[in-house]
């Protein structure tokens, strides 16, 4: 085939497509299509591919396609700002000194894979740290501390904890599951936003007087109606309050904010926003984008102090979406965090379902 | 390279000793990530397949070590090439190690399932390893591009592997000290974390190879050590002290 086909082919193609040549046991990348170019780098053309690539498996493939001048396969992975890529790659033998190599991107299974396999091994890895020390105890009750009634009642009062713990993280898993089945069905209750921050803020009264946490609100004197599942947005504000109490540290003050309604650019709607700030020690950027991912914990110890299970904003997160909204976090270290809920108006949400229908 | 040589064959000799060392560096990075990887997944076929490949490693490093010395042999070179040829036996000697340490890590999980109370706490040594790999990768990145930016970070970085090392060498002892049952698993994950510190400490070699190719001189002050298990007695006490 002639260079200048071989060149228009990859350019052309629909996968990201390298075009090599090889002399004197030195690969260059002779031509790279816009795809390649996105995931390797925009000047990787008439460079040597081991500045580019440093897989030994791609080189390994291309040595064997050479070798025996057929097409080959390989699997391999690439980190890209700490995430890690998965490909599929085909190198076509092109004649002595010429081969095109196709990448297909098979990221999206690889990470279904992983999550399902860091979900199944946390959730039994949370169930049997309380469920072990529970054991413990019973054996001791049984055994040495029998006859001593000063370690029975302390030994007790550690197992009651275990077990709310256990307790509180199979209600956690229990409303989780259940957002999910809901996901798609859309709320069509008519509730008041202002009436279930002031119910969610009577629920929390007991946890922020015991933590001498103030909290002051804004706002909450308008009326504010969303299309919505009462119990789960008490459950959104409760959990996003509580963390709030919990990390803000005592002696704090966590401020909560109605805003009646704002255009929300990202939704392209006319939404009601609630603010959740804390003045605690804030949370560093890189954690942010994963918050709301199940078990994703900021901090081991301080969550196991604080009795979280690494699901809470995992669930506020599900049911914002259920409702059409969004959950944002703003924070800095040192400047204390604050959640936000954006949720489309009622009005918004009917006038969406009259002209889709 | 923006400095082409009068002979062009020079320069596609040194173009071929760090294509070996990128080679020699994507095998370790991978050697790294399936140790962690056996030893999560318990995939004693995969462990096997890391100790093998460990052969494979210690060869591309004598091919290299030859090649290098064929290189100063025959083109007696200076200045910067001599840096690089320098650096490059440094920095395969590195991967050397690193690679040995991966093996041995390999080695360990195979042991582990052995044992009976082996314990179930595969998060914590999982991150230390994706950390060091992390490390690892953006050191040989840096060592491609001259990246002197990056190789600094890497230095810096070295002391975040120290820390995780330290909480896991507590959280082992805590273990240890619960039920004596746990010391043999508890000894082999301990040693486990201290093979993925040693690496970190490789890895910084390596991006400090990078600095002396780029300026031609070390940085001068000396690295913090973050290390604190066998300076400070406080470290070895636990809570459940």
């Amino acid at each position: 085939m002639a260079q200048i086909s071989i060149d228009r082919l990859v350019l052309g193609t629909p996968l990201p497509t390298l075009l090599l040549q090889r002399h004197d046991g030195l690969d260059t990348i002779r031509n790279a299509n816009a795809l390649a170019r996105d995931i390797f780098g925009t000047e990787i053309v008439d460079k040597p591919l081991f500045k580019v690539l440093r897989d030994a498996q791609i080189f390994d493939m291309l040595d064997r396609v050479f070798d025996t001048q057929t097409n080959q396969t390989c699997r391999f992975q690439r980190d890209v700002a700490r995430s890690t890529m998965y490909y599929d790659a085909t190198a076509i033998w092109m004649g002595p000194d010429q081969a095109v190599v196709q990448f297909t991107d098979l990221t999206d299974l690889e990470t279904a894979n992983q999550m399902r396999r860091d979900f199944v091994s946390n959730v039994s890895h949370e169930l049997k740290t309380p469920l072990a020390a529970l054991m413990g105890f019973i054996e001791t009750l049984l055994g040495p501390a029998r006859p001593d009634p000063v370690a029975q009642e302390r030994f007790l009062k550690i197992m009651n904890q275990e077990a709310q713990r256990m307790n509180r993280l199979v209600s956690d898993l229990l409303s989780l599951s259940r957002v999910e089945e809901t996901q798609r069905m859309r709320p069509t209750k008519t509730v008041c936003l202002n009436d279930i921050l002031t119910s969610s803020l009577e629920v929390l009264q007991p946890t922020a007087q015991t933590n001498n946490v103030q909290i002051t609100t804004q706002g909450l004197d308008q009326r504010v109606c969303i299309l919505g599942d009462w119990d789960q947005l008490v459950q959104v504000f409760v959990n996003l309050m509580e963390n709030a109490i919990k990390y803000g540290g005592p002696d704090n003050t966590v401020v909560l904010t109605l805003v009646g309604s704002v255009y929300e650019q990202t939704l392209r709607k006319t939404c009601a926003i609630v603010r959740v700030k804390d003045h605690g020690p804030g949370i560093d950027a890189v954690h942010l984008p994963r918050l709301a991912e199940r078990f994703y914990r900021v901090d081991d110890h301080r969550d196991r102090k604080t009795g979280g299970t690494g699901l809470g904003l995992a669930i506020v997160k599900h049911i914002a979406t259920r409702h059409r909204g969004r959950m944002v976090v703003q924070s800095q270290r040192g400047q204390g965090a604050e959640f936000s809920i954006i949720l489309p108006l009622a009005a918004e949400i009917n006038g969406e379902l009259v002209s889709s229908s | 390279m923006v400095n082409n040589h009068i002979a062009s064959a020079f320069d596609r000799d040194l173009d071929k000793i760090q294509a070996q060392i990128m080679k020699m560096g994507g095998l370790v990075e991978t050697a790294i990530r399936d140790a962690a990887t056996a030893y999560e997944l318990r995939d004693l076929d995969l462990a096997a397949k890391v100790r093998a490949n460990d052969k494979t490693i210690d060869q591309i490093e004598e091919t290299i070590n030859d090649e290098c010395s064929k290189l100063i042999a025959l083109r007696a070179p200076t200045a910067i090439d001599l840096r690089l040829v320098l650096s490059v036996f440094k920095v395969s000697s590195n991967l050397e190690r690193i690679g040995d340490y991966a093996k041995n890590m390999a080695k360990r999980t195979i042991v582990l399932e052995g044992l009976a109370n082996s314990h179930d706490r595969r998060l914590g040594l999982k991150r230390l390893a994706r950390e060091v790999e992390l490390m690892l990768k953006d050191a040989l990145d840096a060592y491609v591009n001259r990246d002197l930016d990056l190789a600094r970070d890497v230095i810096a970085r070295d002391m975040d592997i120290d820390q995780m090392y330290n909480a896991l060498f507590r959280e082992f002892l805590t273990y240890m000290m619960e039920d004596p049952r746990n010391i043999t698993p508890c000894m082999h994950l301990h040693f486990m974390a201290k093979n993925l510190e040693r690496m970190g400490d490789h890895v910084t070699t390596i991006a400090e190879q990078v600095v002396f190719l780029v300026t031609g001189q070390r940085d001068e002050d000396e690295r913090d050590k973050g290390d604190m298990t066998s300076s400070d007695p406080e470290m070895s006490k636990t809570s459940k002290g």
